[in-house]
This record gives structure tokens, C-alpha cells and sequence, in this order.
């Protein structure tokens, strides 16, 4: 398969970006996204050219470091599915496919296709934790838990923070992240203690740190690629106004 | 308290459907009360000569301008924000996500039609009969008594641009409805998957239900103002 590439190319976080066209050819219809851009860039570097730069680590589409806003949708056409697991079978032969970075004022652009998501590490640190005494491992039945419970509570941890959620929002919210943060402690007995204090917190650093405001468009369920549903933003709500309203 | 809902994304957000709430109340309320004015012209009239410039009217009147007002300042700082956080550079390609409501993205757009219509309407027909009643005067510019409204229904609706004006307000309130009135029970978190096509059913029946009500009133005054007791 062949493919014509326009690619978002930036020095640096203070140059100015612009698009860049590139051809990739005789790709195998089972190569997937980021190997098809492995491609590109061996070739790039036989040519003596700056390879296009681009964030991955796991390639299994669990750590969350790829991103890319493919044809304009995060993390491509497939739904359900991170960059790395999309594969160009998914595209017409001959096609023309736009990547862009994450488009957020809290993601901002390092180099070509990779922004600095930091912001969602601070939202983490401000709340998204339990704290208990380290001991010996307590007995698995000795705390018992719904199945109802655990089940929205791992949905919920599903989250891998690659940032999806506010590169997709229209208006550069966070709250899917939060919500998915808030939810998966909130559900269980043991991040039930601090769930007053941490809906605070995070909702305070997701503030600080500029992101906007939720409209409930229902566009970042729609791109997450692991498909958490809006519910925990309702909830994560439920926890902030409860919380405040017992101050 | 104050502060975190001045303060907090999520206490705007708060504020937003409390005073949506509201408004859909007082909306669902009028709707209503025009209603009246297909069915009997003369008990229209009555309702409009209870409500006049007595201290509960203006009271009332004062509570929904404060309302409407709240309302439609926090929808502009928040928008404000939400651009600013979006960050200067757009994508160059979008696709609509699947699922994603056209009116759940043009909400301000939408508000800001309604706001026109509104302005438009109080011209119309509150600056002929209760601002009248403030007054101390007792026929309006058009020579009806102020709590005529029925007749005041049928001048303004003799006239065909202001049905087009009224029926496209319309159009753009049942587009905010539809997404505003399932959107008030997410952003105080009464709501989740299983409710969410329930949320939406009940949004899209209620935002029906106030079009049909309103449009019902310029159309029947339009094409049969006899029905309506011109003749």
C-alpha cells in the first residue's frame, strides 16, 4: 500500500509548526500505524533528514504514551484502540492521512508529534492516591466488595492518561481523566476514606492547571480508547459537590 | 461557598444548570399560559390581568431576569475559559464524533439566537403590557389595553416575517433543550449509563413539548385567527 503523509513538523516548544508532506510506499496492509512511521523515518534518516519524533513506549496499548490526532480523530479511526493498535489495512490504499499532535493549552508541543502531558501527572499527584500504613498483605476477603463495585472500578482504572480526553474535548477538558481517577478509588472501600479530599484536590489542579470546562458533549467517550463512559464524570461531580457542600 | 462557585469549574458548571432548571420551569410555565390563548382568548386575557404589575409579576420578573442574566454570563466566561484551554493552534482536520449531539457543541451559539428572540419578545409584547402597567398607563403604543395580550397575540402574528422570527427561535430553543435539560441532572451527577437514554428521551420530550406549545400558539393565530376569536 502506498500513502501520502502530512505531517506536523516543530523544531521545538517555541518554533512555529507547519505541515509537511512525505510518501511512504510498498507498506504491508499488517504493518501498524507507529511501524509504518518507523518506515518513514528509516527512510528519513537514509536521506540525511530529521526523522519525524513521536511519542510511544508499550506498543500493546496499555502504557498510553502514543497520541496523534489521525485524520482528525484521536488515536485514528478505530474505536476502542490506541495509536499502536491501529493498522494501515484500516486505510484506503493511496490515501492522504493528516497527524497532528494533541491540540490542548495544557499539552503543549515539544517536538513534531509529541507534547509534554505532564499536566495529567500533577493532576495525579494532587489526589490520585490512597493512603495506608504498609504491612503485611492483608487477607483478599477480609474487605468484601460488591461485584457491581469492582467492576466500575476497574472500568474506570482502565484509563491509561494518554490524553485523549482533552485532546478531543472541544473545550480542552480533563474531566474524563478525573472522573476515570476519581471513580476507580471512589468504588472501593479503601479510596472511599479520602474521596471527599481527593475530588477536591484534583478538581482544584485540573483548574489551576487551565484546563477547561466540561459541556458534557460526550466527544471524549467517544475517542478514549479505552472507551470509559461519561458516567464517572457524573459521578466524579456527585463527589466534588457533595464534598464541597459538607465544607 | 461563594467562592467555589465563582471559583470552581465545577461550581459554574452548577450554576449553570441550576439556573437552566429554572429557566426551563418558568419556559414550561409560559408555554402553558399561551397555550390558553388558542383554547379561550378571553381567559389568556385573565391570566395576563392577574399577572399585570403586581408585586408577585414583578417579583417574578425580577427573579427571572436575575436568572436569565446568571445564566448567560457564566455560559460566556466559561466559554471564554473553554477557548482559551483549547489552545491557539486548531486541529486542521475534525470529523464529528460518533454520538456527539450537533446542538451539545453550538450550545452558545444556540443560547445567543434564543437571547436575540428574547430581546425581540420583550420589545414585543413585555414592553407593551407589564413595562405599560409599570408605567401608570393604561392603553399601549398600539392602543390595547395592556393586559390585552390576545389581541396583541394576533397583531404580531398577522404578520408573516414575525412568524418566520418566532418559528426559527423557536427552532434554536428546542436545539438548546435538547441538549440543556439532560445536561442539568450530569452536572449536579444525578445521572449514568442506564439513565443517560432515559435523561436524553425526557430532554427531547420536553424540549418537543415547549415547541409544539409555542409554535402551536403563532400558527393557529396566523393561519385561523378566527379560531383564535378575530372574527
Amino acid at each position: 500500500m502506498n500513502f501520502t503523509l502530512k505531517i506536523w513538523r516543530q523544531k521545538d516548544a517555541k518554533s512555529k509548526g507547519a505541515f509537511e508532506t512525505y510518501k511512504v510506499e510498498n507498506i504491508s496492509a499488517d504493518t501498524s500505524f507507529l511501524e509504518m512511521l518507523d518506515i518513514l523515518n528509516n527512510d528519513l534518516v537514509h536521506q540525511g533528514k530529521e526523522p519525524v519524533a513521536f511519542d510511544h513506549d508499550c506498543r500493546e496499548g496499555i502504557c498510553g504514551m502514543c497520541s496523534l490526532h489521525i485524520d482528525g480523530q484521536a488515536h485514528g479511526p478505530s474505536q476502542g484502540a490506541t495509536t499502536c493498535q491501529i493498522y494501515m489495512r484500516k486505510f484506503k490504499d493511496g490515501a492522504t492521512i493528516t497527524i497532528e499532535p494533541w491540540r490542548s493549552a495544557a499539552f503543549p508541543v515539544i517536538k513534531d508529534l509529541v507534547v509534554n502531558r505532564s499536566a495529567y501527572d500533577q493532576i495525579l499527584q494532587a489526589g490520585g492516591f490512597i493512603s495506608v500504613r504498609t504491612n503485611s498483605v492483608p487477607d483478599a476477603n477480609a474487605v468484601l466488595i460488591p461485584k457491581e463495585d469492582a467492576d466500575e472500578a476497574m472500568d474506570a482504572a482502565a484509563c491509561i492518561g494518554c490524553g485523549a480526553c482533552a485532546a478531543t474535548c472541544k473545550n480542552g477538558s480533563a474531566m474524563l481523566f478525573v472522573a476515570a481517577r476519581v471513580s476507580s478509588l471512589a468504588k472501593l472501600p479503601q479510596g472511599r476514606v479520602e474521596g471527599a479530599r481527593r475530588a477536591k484536590a484534583m478538581v482544584a489542579k485540573m483548574d489551576e492547571l487551565g484546563f477547561g470546562n466540561c459541556t458534557n458533549t460526550g466527544a471524549c467517550q467517544a475517542e478514549c480508547p479505552k472507551q470509559i463512559s461519561i458516567t464517572h464524570i457524573a459521578r466524579l461531580n456527585r463527589e466534588f459537590l457533595s464534598a464541597k457542600f459538607k465544607d | 461557598m461563594s467562592c467555589f462557585l465563582s471559583n470552581s469549574s465545577l461550581g459554574k458548571k452548577l450554576v449553570m444548570s441550576v439556573t437552566g432548571c429554572f429557566l426551563v420551569l418558568f419556559i414550561l410555565f409560559h408555554m402553558s399560559m399561551n397555550v390558553t390563548a388558542i383554547i379561550s382568548p378571553e381567559g389568556y386575557n385573565a391570566i395576563c390581568e392577574f399577572l399585570g404589575a403586581n408585586w408577585y409579576a414583578l417579583a417574578g420578573t425580577v427573579v427571572l431576569a436575575l436568572g436569565v442574566l446568571i445564566h448567560f454570563l457564566y455560559a460566556i466566561i466559561l466559554t471564554l475559559h473553554n477557548y482559551k484551554a483549547r489552545g491557539q493552534q486548531r486541529y486542521a482536520v475534525t470529523v464529528q464524533e460518533p454520538g456527539v449531539a450537533w446542538a451539545s457543541k453550538n450550545m452558545l451559539v444556540l443560547g445567543f439566537i434564543v437571547l436575540v428572540g428574547l430581546l425581540l419578545h420583550l420589545f414585543n409584547f413585555w414592553a407593551k403590557m407589564q413595562l405599560v402597567e409599570i408605567l401608570g398607563q393604561h392603553t399601549n403604543s398600539l392602543g390595547y389595553s395592556p393586559a390585552d395580550g390576545a389581541a396583541l397575540i394576533r397583531y404580531t402574528f398577522s404578520q408573516w416575517y414575525y412568524v418566520v422570527i418566532y418559528l426559527v427561535w423557536f427552532a434554536a430553543l428546542w436545539f438548546h433543550l435538547t441538549h440543556g435539560v439532560w445536561s442539568m441532572f450530569q452536572s449536579v451527577g444525578w445521572a449514568n449509563d442506564t439513565w443517560y437514554p432515559r435523561l436524553k428521551c425526557i430532554a427531547n420530550i420536553v424540549a418537543t413539548i415547549i415547541f409544539l406549545g409555542f409554535a402551536a400558539v403563532v400558527l393557529v393565530y396566523f393561519l385561523c385567527p378566527c379560531m383564535a376569536g378575530a372574527c
